[in-house]
């Protein structure tokens, strides 16, 4: 089949345009008379043709082909947006996403998949006069988008800087100026001679913008092509005449400095005015004036177009984010010799080092981040799905989307956030009837919001559902022994009982729920990312809250060193709230019963030195850093704290991955290993342990 | 593991042989990946005793494993010929790294498969299932040539139980490099 590496610029490139067409399509579900969105599926379908055909997926172009038509026939308004063609048409995106998957080599598609979508798009034609009851109602003027070059006699200027990879899948500029030719008259000025060079074409067309484009859609991603209207016949407020330096200039022909210097022969026109007194010199300032406020406007407008991206491969990332972290951990061996030495020729430039790094750090930490609305787009398609699959009515709206969060910690969300709205879908949204009779509007509304706090990121799954039965949900769990009836639960920690493992409160499991992953599987995923989950708010009739916590990036973090006899701990700096001091008289005076008040509050400590029993005396002064779990303040003693140290986070290794208390190891300066504290799981282990001494 | 394993088993020629407690040990030379002097190892309380530690192998942290110990034979005292042995081992489809402690390196052996005998039913007084042979290097010599992935992978499974047990106490230590995800 297609050429391995050819294949592979198709694959990320379609895939790419299909997420861009899901997108765009459930767009034009809300909005069905925005003919812009209409033209952008349209593009993107008839990309994803061309260069399917280009590289040599004719499966994929051949069946493309019909849908275009039929979006073709839409665009031109004689096919209207219904719930129908949507459905096909996103149907017919995930035939093309596994024709392509099938293309190469994963899974494969189902062509019977293909002939139903396509027949299904052939009725909605053929039938031409639409079924008003299924036409989506399109509000009165859309004839306001309709692109205003279409029909009127226009003339265009199209340049074409053609790049190598144009003429690898056998184009030829020949046969573009051709195409372009058939469009009206053209005119194309070749640059000289040369077989790669580039084409400018002055053309004049009355077929429109979109025409023009369509030709020039195969070109777009191997060419620079810039497409420019230079004049509307018959409209009234054409353009002002270009000077001929512009043109020129424009064209590239001459340079902006050769410009100039000509130019500079010449007066300025303001002051040739004024020297002539026709005209007085506050107007020609106010003249100037205009004309800069103008093009700064201009300037700006292409300034903001010129944010430009390029695509990297994430192991590339990956190998740089390892780069900086060994870099990290040299700069902070450096920096403790030159302490060491106490030279103050040394101490400088070190001290910039250590500036550096610590920015350089931060840049490429900030490559990753990637705005978590590329996500929250995924989720809309599936809302649509599942309430339409359940019998629901849900909408969902999304906050927060900008919301930046490592790349890696967004992959790994996609599984419980999917999770946890097929949840609020399938088990906290009523149907529209329960809905109607509660009172409440016939359409559920599922929110997901994502902000930051500090050093976490917090994501908000909030539907407006019937709420969780604590009462329930406590039966289940004595049922299946999570719970004991002498226990004393909060609502809160009955409802987080819905993450422990087995336990569903469903009383049929449907197709959604019933894949064998519960709310269980969500808290694992969001503890391997070093996060929490829990169930923040549920009000019964009213709705449910989960809130997600995530630490901005898994790569490094800054800590605080500590000590414990010979073993250095790290703590996040994140988790510490304040360091004190714990000596043998306030130990005298609680009568060893390990608590402490700080700040007119009693708060509860663990000796990581008994935790972890570690050999040696404990010192007469201990530490005591204090961190707030859940909402509890909550002691870590030990013998000292060594400083602020910036971690790069390392596994312990699959032989210690279930080391309790902690989290992972870092490398120190010196070269010795550190361990790096799990402060809310020492909590947690020391706790349980206290009750088991207890009970026996 | 595999039969595909047995049979490279016994076409491989060369091994590794070390000592524990004056007792010769072999095992594949094309597990081992380096063998190293004993440097500052950083101990992970509240893990079984024959669990060392960890050390930092330029800029990876390798955990190590006492094979004395886990062999039940006594841990390892440290002398200058104690060596630690980085040995190269798949763990769900991951090769990984571990080094394990013993009294001293000795040397590379050929052995051909007429050297090396069945795993005696008993007498050992190890877990036949850690032994792979019994390699004959003299007439009366004879080295106990160890399945190192079992000996290791042992310790997974170990490892996995107790986490199964310890259902409410959730926290996997997991890192950057174990959680690349794969794209959704």
């Amino acid at each position: 089949m297609a050429d391995t590496e050819y294949a592979e610029v198709f694959r990320e490139e379609a895939g790419e345009l299909l997420e861009e067409l899901e997108t765009s399509l459930l767009e034009l579900e809300k909005d069905p008379a925005d003919l812009k969105i209409v033209s952008r599926v349209f593009r993107a379908m008839h990309t994803i043709k061309g260069s399917g055909a280009m590289f040599g997926f004719d499966d994929i172009a051949g069946f493309t082909h019909h849908v275009e038509t039929v979006l073709d026939k839409v665009r031109d308004g004689s096919v209207p947006v219904s719930t129908e063609l949507i459905d096909l048409t996103l149907a017919s995106r995930d035939h093309i996403r596994a024709l392509l998957d099938a293309a190469t080599g994963g899974g494969e598609a189902d062509p019977a998949e293909g002939e139903r979508i396509i027949a299904g798009l052939q009725s909605l034609v053929g039938g031409r006069v639409p079924d008003k009851a299924q036409a989506i109602p399109v509000p009165a003027e859309p004839e306001a988008e309709k692109d205003p070059t279409e029909g009127r006699r226009t003339h265009y200027r199209i340049s074409i800087k053609p790049t190598p990879e144009f003429f690898v899948g056998g184009n030829t500029m020949e046969s573009l100026i051709a195409e372009l030719g058939k469009l009206g008259e053209s005119t194309p000025f070749m640059e000289d001679g040369q077989e790669g060079g580039g084409v400018l074409i002055l053309l004049t067309t009355d077929k429109g913008i979109n025409a023009i484009e369509d030709v020039l859609v195969f070109a777009e991603s191997s060419c620079q092509v810039t497409v420019t209207v230079l004049a509307v016949e018959g409209e009234e407020d054409l353009e002002e005449h270009k000077r001929l330096g512009e043109i020129l200039l424009e064209r590239g022909e001459i340079s902006d400095d050769d410009l100039k210097t000509v130019l500079e022969r010449q007066k300025p026109l303001g002051e040739l005015l004024v020297g002539e007194k026709l005209v007085s010199r506050t107007s020609v300032d106010a003249a100037l004036a205009e004309q800069k406020l103008v093009r700064d406007a201009k300037e700006k407008a292409t300034v903001a177009k010129g944010a430009e991206s390029i695509r990297v491969a994430s192991e590339k990332l990956d190998e740089l984010i390892n780069l900086v972290g060994e870099l990290v951990v040299t700069q902070a061996r450096l920096t403790q010799v030159a302490s060491h030495h106490k030279d103050s020729d040394l101490v400088e430039p070190v001290e910039e080092v250590e500036r550096l790094t610590a920015e350089l750090r931060d840049c490429v930490l900030n490559i990753r981040m990637l705005p978590i609305g590329t996500t929250f787009a995924k989720f809309k398609r599936l809302v649509r799905d599942l309430s339409a699959e359940l019998g629901k009515e849900v909408v969902m709206v999304t906050e927060g989307a900008e919301t930046e969060l490592d790349k890696n910690v967004i992959d790994q969300l996609g599984d419980p956030m999917v999770h946890l709205i097929r949840n609020s879908i399938d088990h906290g949204i009523e149907s529209p009837e329960e809905r109607e009779l509660a009172g409440k509007p016939r359409k559920g509304t599922i929110s997901l919001a994502a902000q930051h706090s500090g050093a976490n990121v917090v994501i908000t799954v909030t539907d407006d559902g019937k709420g969780l039965d604590a009462e329930k949900i406590r039966q289940k769990g004595l049922e299946k022994g999570l719970l004991r009836a002498d226990m004393e639960l909060s609502e809160q920690d009955i409802w987080n009982t819905i993450f422990a493992p087995g336990l569903s409160t469903a009383k049929t499991v449907t197709s959604v729920s019933g894949r064998g992953v519960g709310m269980d599987v969500v808290k694992s995923t969001v503890d391997a990312l070093k996060g929490s989950v829990s169930v923040t708010n549920s009000v019964k009739g009213q709705g449910t809250t989960i809130t997600i916590m995530l630490p901005l990036t898994l790569a490094i973090i800054d800590g605080l060193l500590v000590n414990v006899g010979e073993t250095h701990f790290v703590l996040p700096l994140s988790q510490v709230e304040e360091c004190v001091e714990l000596t043998e008289e306030d130990i005298a005076r609680f009568h060893e019963r390990r608590m402490l008040p700080v700040r007119d509050q009693l708060v509860p400590y663990v000796r990581l030195r008994d935790f972890f029993a570690i050999p040696g005396e404990r010192p007469a002064r201990e530490q005591m850093v204090i961190s707030r779990i859940n909402g509890d303040r909550f002691g870590l003693v030990l013998d000292g704290v060594v400083g602020e140290h910036q971690t790069v986070l390392k596994s312990l290794g699959w032989v210690y991955r279930n080391a309790t208390g902690l989290s992972g190891s870092t490398i120190l300066g010196n070269g010795h290993v550190a361990l790096i504290l799990d402060v809310a799981n020492v909590m947690q282990c020391a706790r349980q342990e206290e009750h088991a001494a207890l009970s026996n | 593991m595999s039969a595909k394993n047995e049979t490279v088993q016994l076409q491989a020629t060369q091994y590794l042989t070390f000592m524990l407690r004056e007792e010769g040990f072999a095992i594949e030379i094309s597990k081992v990946r380096e063998v190293l002097d004993v440097t500052t190892m950083t101990r992970i309380p509240r893990m079984p005793e024959y669990l060392s530690g960890v050390i930092n192998l330029r800029g990876n942290v390798v955990p190590v494993m006492d094979l004395g110990q886990k062999l039940g034979m006594g841990s390892i005292e440290y002398t200058k010929n104690t060596c630690i042995m980085i040995v190269e081992l798949e763990v769900d489809a991951n090769l990984v790294e571990m080094g394990v402690l013993t009294d001293s390196v000795q040397m590379v052996l050929d052995l051909n498969p007429e050297d090396i005998e069945s795993v005696p039913k008993m007498g050992t007084n190890l877990n036949t299932e850690f032994i792979k042979g019994m390699g004959r290097q003299t007439e009366e010599k004879f080295l106990i040539i160890l399945d190192i992935d079992k000996v290791l992978a042992s310790e997974g499974e170990a490892a996995l139980r107790e986490i199964d047990n310890a259902v409410t106490v959730q926290s996997v230590g997991s890192t950057p490099e174990e959680a690349v995800g794969t794209e959704a």
